[in-house]
């Protein structure tokens, strides 16, 4: 461990304090992603382990550990591989590299710093789960990460570790790489799938488009997140025990979390799952180390971007599924956004408004019209240039988008109940909800700044004419 | 249907495919697999929806068919058009709920969408102004700018876009894909900024671009040809049969101010389920330019001093009568364009004057003893395990039945085997095909048709043989005799008749076959050429441009003594007429119609006819009156009572029975005998071209050259070649060559196409500049020629 726990190659990762590390052990390496280095530090012994057992061994093994999905839905990893129809064959693991939640930048790391380690947890799936192939999607901007999992995958193929007859035995799967274009929803796993069919990047229908049974060329396929398949050489080689010694009962082992914002240390950090807590990790000294600047904290995206905000009083909520949402929020994809009292809570609402009605697909009505509406509306508040009616109105299309209550945190200051996740929703996949989630959350945990802003009526700039004419 | 199927009967045991379902409290009865939104079609309660289009696949992406659906676990909000129907099932379309998903989505759909329905084609006739009054909330409380585009651009030579208005329900792009594979138009860039758009510098150059009109459930997509030309609640509207082919489509002829402005396939309520399922060629859509055209014959005219003269219909009656009973021997040709009543009273009056030579063909398609053989319906076809296509590329010649073959394939149910000379439209989709040279085709038929798969295949359900005229440059036996060798030793399978015209197949059905070779079409044109024939009536038949043979053609209209036309517009045939006498066109008439499958249906007037035009059985029956024989028919009706009354085949197809049942009544009539054939072999030469020459959907016909957005769609006369081809040739592409056949020669562009096999050449029929059948020789089994540099 090296001073201050952090390293030039791998910004913003810090291993400070004394955690475990399941997958960030090899981060403190300059030559982490070597296939010299990975076999240096155990790599690949999972694999080998696996292959002695039989598959379903090693699909329950994976199931005993209650490994949660670490896309955002925090599914059982092993439960999902279950989902496949028998008899159906081929069938295809798909690796989700595709990590653009606003926030989240821990898959990334990952691939960066550990092909090998994903590459072995691919390898690990595909045998547990009887898969055939493995298309492995990473996220068009992360060039870095394209090339270390390409070397990677290189050196693997020519060891020995990919391909056919894996060390020996005749179990072979071939990993097939793909380069994503830049799309957010295709982070979506339909979306992902259409995307590796070499068409738009749009969500499908579930049902009948549940990837388990319709994915891939219309075939069976497991779609798993980069930091979950990480998770599997471990529990590979030590066992489901070794793994769910660490974390909690129902969130075992560990899981990495992205902190950004207003906080003194930014970063990646390993956590232990299920105990630790938000109050922990924002203020912990082997974490963030509290606000900047010795200011308050104003709120938290607990989550990633799409996922409705907490306030102080949710501090002390564990990094547990189950608690998140009946606290009205989710973990979502690892991804913590701290904001401090300095916050213009409006103009923050509008930063993630305006990203998620950038991103949506155009596939479905609600999110095309509706969060671009929600976007325009926010940004002519926050321009000074709003209405109380506009607030009415965001509720409406908001209502149009999600229908019935809307999650969100409790509040004592306003005294507020919670409302618990999920929402429901009229689109076909969450980033229409998304594009509301921020605005709902900002408006109903600080109505005060949107009602300043419709009513002090500070018009900064004219309206243009033709912005009004409308019908 | 087996024994023990029968034996159920006496015990009825519940539907296995009725799903009970409960919507919107009454209890209906769905089918297994159905959606809920078409469940709740067939039982009168209507959804509102914009993507979903029960002739593709759902999508789900307007959301407007939003529904509570409860499975047990409460009512959750579902798209109606995603979920399938599943026992027990309690659908709610109007729960408060459904009603504010419902009003938000087109809250949402109207935030951009200009509201200058007041301007727009659509306006009257809208699903979303509709659905909006219907299902709306009534009002937006939308006030930023709306999105704003070019106006509007062209997608293709007939469709134009204005993408403002584009609800981006994927409607055009699906039909693009799905329906007729042309995957032309995509959506571009993304979120709020999505478009329909086609790639750069590749126009929506698809046969069918006019049905996503039709489907568009907005003003988006427009067709030039109605642009701006009427409001919908102007319009009146007709349901008829297209005739510009012989597959029949269901068709609403739509017109203002008795003019025609727009042809749809028939889509409100049930659509043509047995023959175009509400889909149409662009063709077919566009083709009533022509009929509107100014070139119009509309008066009768006869020939003197100063060429073609108007005349009284009296007048001319006395000389085409005069003219009939001076001959000693007269030909009919035509008969194929109008309708069943036409054909019919010609045969009658044929009949009463003793005209023997008679074609309802040009020699360009096969021998109407075709028709004798077990046929085959659409349905039957596109639900045969195995298609055996030997005729002429369906995609240029009969659309709609390529579309529906297509869809078969597409959907795994049927497998084609293609036998032709060239690529074809089917040609992607056929399970094999297989390229054989001009005249080995039976060769090449019977030897694949040994192949052990392929004859596994075959032997594994019905077979239906889709028999027609492939190459207009091999003769007609060499044409049959490949259909004799298809059906050889397949006793159960079934043929359809891939024959052109419009209603070609009630024409021969009617009585305008000829009894035997001798008296068709090119035997009649070769009687007048050698000077035996004193009158030649062409009933709506140009041979100078539609029989294979043209200099046969046209040494027979100079060598006929008379020539009497009845036609709708000028051609080259009618030029050289002494008497021409206008008729009625489609859409001027009423009647029936008889398509490839034998199903007669409806065709009805919808405006008048053009000047002092007259519908086809009105001229055969003043004409019989004024020789003295009466046909008994005053009216329209009363023909097609004689039909049901003296045709056997067709007692069922009274007037009253067709208007009762949508789809038509099928009409079998055996014509003549199956004439046998034998199958020679010639073997091609290798210093010579073997030519190919067939029918393009858009060509120098007048119904096409006379319809300006069809007009210059048409290719163009050209030398088709392989590209590996050029070398031997020594010229480049586009340059000018000369072919030259044993019956004369001519000069065409050559045109590099991959699609032309090597050694073969392929020419289009009928197009502008020189003319391929200019060296075709009707009595010749295939057509050989040299290629000749110019230089």
């Amino acid at each position: 461990m090296s001073a201050g726990g952090t390293y030039a190659w791998a910004p913003g990762f810090y291993d400070d304090g004394d955690r475990p590390q399941i997958v960030t052990s090899r981060f403190k390496y300059e030559d982490s992603y070597t296939l010299e280095r990975y076999h240096g530090t155990g790599g690949y012994q999972g694999l080998r382990k696996a292959l002695e057992m039989r598959p379903a061994d090693v699909a329950d093994e994976v199931k005993k550990s209650t490994l949660l999905g670490r896309g955002g839905a925090g599914f059982p990893a092993g439960v999902k591989w279950g989902f496949t129809p028998a008899g159906v064959w081929p069938r295809y693991l798909v690796v989700n590299g595709d990590e653009s939640e606003p926030g989240t930048y821990k898959d990334r790391l990952l691939m960066e710093l550990d092909p090998h380690q994903l590459i072995e947890g691919c390898l690990i799936a595909c045998y547990a789960a009887g898969l055939s192939q493995c298309f492995l999607y990473i996220r068009g901007e992360m060039a870095v990460a394209h090339e270390r999992v390409a070397a990677a995958l290189d050196e693997a193929y020519a060891a020995g570790y990919v391909g056919k007859n894996i060390l020996g035995t005749n179990f072979g799967v071939d990993i097939v790489l793909h380069w994503g274009a830049g799309a957010y929803v295709v982070g979506e796993e339909t979306a992902l799938i259409e995307s590796l069919e070499g068409e738009r990047g749009m969500p499908r229908l579930k049902p009948p488009y549940f990837p388990a049974a319709i994915g891939l060329y219309g075939l069976p396929t497991i779609v798993n997140n980069v930091e979950t398949l990480a998770n599997l050489p471990f529990i590979a080689a030590n066992g489901s025990a070794a793994y769910t010694a660490i974390g909690s009962e129902t969130s075992p082992g560990t899981r990495m979390i992205a902190v950004s914002g207003h906080v003194k240390r930014p970063g990646v950090y390993e956590i232990i799952n299920g105990s630790t807590t938000f109050r922990d990790l924002i203020y912990g000294e082997e974490f963030a180390q509290g606000i900047r600047d010795g200011n308050e904290l104003k709120a938290f995206v607990p989550g990633g971007g799409s996922a409705p905000w907490f306030v102080a009083d949710q501090l002390d909520i564990p990094f547990e599924g189950r608690l998140a949402s009946s606290a009205g929020s989710m973990l979502g994809s690892g991804a913590v956004m701290v904001m401090d009292d300095t916050t213009d809570i409006p103009a923050a609402a509008l930063t993630l408004v305006k990203f998620y009605a950038h991103e949506s697909c155009g596939k479905c009505v609600p999110c095309r019209e509706g969060g671009t509406w929600l976007y325009r509306i926010l940004e002519r508040i926050v321009s000074g240039n709003g209405t109380d009616a506009d607030l009415e109105t965001i509720l409406q299309v908001g209502e149009s988008i999600c229908p019935g209550d809307m999650p969100h945190a409790a509040s004592e200051r306003l005294g507020l109940e919670a409302v618990p996740f999920p929402y429901k929703m009229t689109t076909i996949c969450f980033v229409g909800p998304s594009a509301y989630v921020p605005v709902h959350s900002a408006m109903t945990l600080f109505p005060e700044e949107f009602e300043a802003l419709v009513t002090t009526r500070e018009v900064r700039s004219m309206i243009p004419v033709t912005a009004v004419g409308g019908e | 249907m087996s024994e023990t199927d029968v034996d159920v009967e006496v015990t009825p045991e519940p539907d296995p495919d009725a799903v009970p379902i409960t919507l919107n409290g009454r209890e209906i009865v769905a089918r297994k697999g159905e959606s809920i939104i078409a469940a709740a079609d067939r039982h009168g309660e209507y959804i509102p929806r914009f993507c979903y289009h029960p002739r593709m696949s759902a999508v789900g992406m307007c959301r407007q068919c939003m529904v509570e659906v409860d499975t047990g676990r409460g009512p959750m909000l579902q798209p109606s058009c995603m979920i399938t129907v599943l026992p027990e099932m309690k659908v709610d379309s109007e729960s408060p709920t459904a009603r504010r998903a419902q009003e938000g989505m087109l809250e949402l759909l109207l935030a951009n969408h200009p509201l200058d329905c007041p301007v727009c084609d659509k306006g009257g006739e809208c699903p979303l102004q509709d659905q909006a009054f219907s299902h709306g909330p009534g009002e937006s409380r939308f006030v930023e700018q709306k999105r704003n585009y070019e106006k509007p651009i062209a997608l293709s030579e007939h469709v134009l876009l204005d993408r403002e208005r584009c609800i981006l329900c994927d409607r055009c792009t699906r039909f693009a894909d799905e329906v007729a594979g042309d995957k032309l138009i995509h959506f571009i860039d993304r979120g709020n900024a999505t478009q329909v758009n086609t790639f750069p510098d590749e126009p929506f150059s698809s046969y069918f671009s006019g049905n996503t009109v039709q489907i568009c459930p907005v003003g988006a997509l427009t067709a030039k040809p109605y642009r701006f030309k009427a409001r919908p609640w102007d319009l009146e509207q007709v349901d008829s049969t297209c005739t510009t082919c012989s597959v029949g489509c269901r068709i609403s002829v739509h017109s203002s101010r008795d003019e025609l402005l727009r042809f749809q396939g028939v889509d409100t309520g049930p659509d043509s389920e047995s023959v175009n399922w509400g889909w149409m060629c662009d063709r077919g859509r566009f083709n009533f330019e022509a009929i509107e055209s100014e070139l119009r014959l509309s008066e009768p005219m006869v020939r003197s001093e100063a060429g073609l003269t108007a005349t009284s219909w009296s007048a001319a009656m006395d000389l085409a009568c005069q003219l009939v009973v001076d001959a000693d021997s007269i030909g009919l040709l035509g008969g194929a364009r109008s309708t069943n009543e036409g054909a019919f009273a010609w045969a009658q009056l044929a009949d009463a004057i003793g005209i023997s030579r008679r074609d309802a063909q040009l020699g360009d398609g096969l021998p109407a003893g075709v028709l004798s053989l077990p046929r085959a319906t659409i349905d039957e076809t596109v639900n045969a395990a195995t298609v055996i296509l030997v005729g002429p590329d369906l995609k240029e010649e009969l659309p709609v039945l390529f579309l529906r073959l297509r869809d078969a394939v597409e959907k795994g149910r049927t497998k084609i085997i293609e036998f032709s000379s060239q690529s074809t439209g089917l040609t992607r989709h056929a399970w094999r095909s297989v390229r054989h040279s001009p005249g080995m085709g039976p060769a090449e038929i019977a030897r694949t048709l040994t192949d052990p798969v392929i004859a596994a295949q075959i032997a594994s359900g019905d077979v239906v043989v889709v028999a027609g005229r492939a190459n207009l440059a091999v003769s007609e036996a060499t044409a049959l005799a490949a259909v004799d060798v298809a059906l050889d030793g397949m006793p159960t399978a079934k043929v359809l008749p891939a024959l052109r015209r419009g209603n070609v197949v009630g024409a021969l059905q009617l009585g305008l076959a000829p009894a035997s070779a001798d008296q068709g079409a090119l035997a009649t044109l070769r009687a007048a050429a050698d000077g035996q024939l004193d009158v030649l009536i062409l009933l709506g038949a140009d041979p100078i441009n539609d029989c294979p043979d043209a200099d046969l053609a046209r040494r027979a209209l100079a060598g006929a003594r008379r020539v009497i036309s009845i036609d709708t517009l000028p051609s080259e045939s009618t030029q050289q007429a002494d008497l021409v006498l206008p008729a009625a066109a489609f859409g001027e008439q009423s009647g029936t119609t008889t398509n490839l499958e034998g199903r007669v249906s409806r065709v009805n007037q919808k405006v008048t006819a053009h000047g002092t035009s007259r519908p086809d059985w009105m001229i055969a029956a003043e004409l019989a009156a004024v020789l003295g024989h009466d046909l008994g028919f005053g009216s329209v009706e009363d023909v097609t009572t004689a039909i049901a009354a003296t045709v056997p085949e067709y007692a069922g197809a009274t007037a009253s029975a067709i208007d009762a049942e949508p789809s038509g009544v099928l009409a079998v009539v055996k014509v003549g005998a199956v004439q046998q054939s034998i199958a020679l072999e010639h073997a091609p030469s290798s210093y010579d071209y073997r030519l190919v020459v067939s029918r393009k959907l858009y060509d120098r016909a007048v119904g096409t050259a006379l319809s300006p957005s069809l007009a210059k769609l048409a290719i163009g006369a050209g030398a088709h070649v392989h590209p590996a081809d050029l070398d031997r040739i020594g010229e480049p592409d586009g340059a000018e060559v000369k072919l030259i056949s044993a019956s004369g020669s001519v000069v065409l562009p050559l045109v590099a196409d991959d699609s032309v096999q090597r050694g073969t050449v392929w020419a289009p029929f009928n197009q502008s500049g020189a003319n391929i059948n200019d060296i075709v020789d009707a009595s010749a089994a295939v057509t050989d020629v040299r290629i000749e540099r110019l230089s």
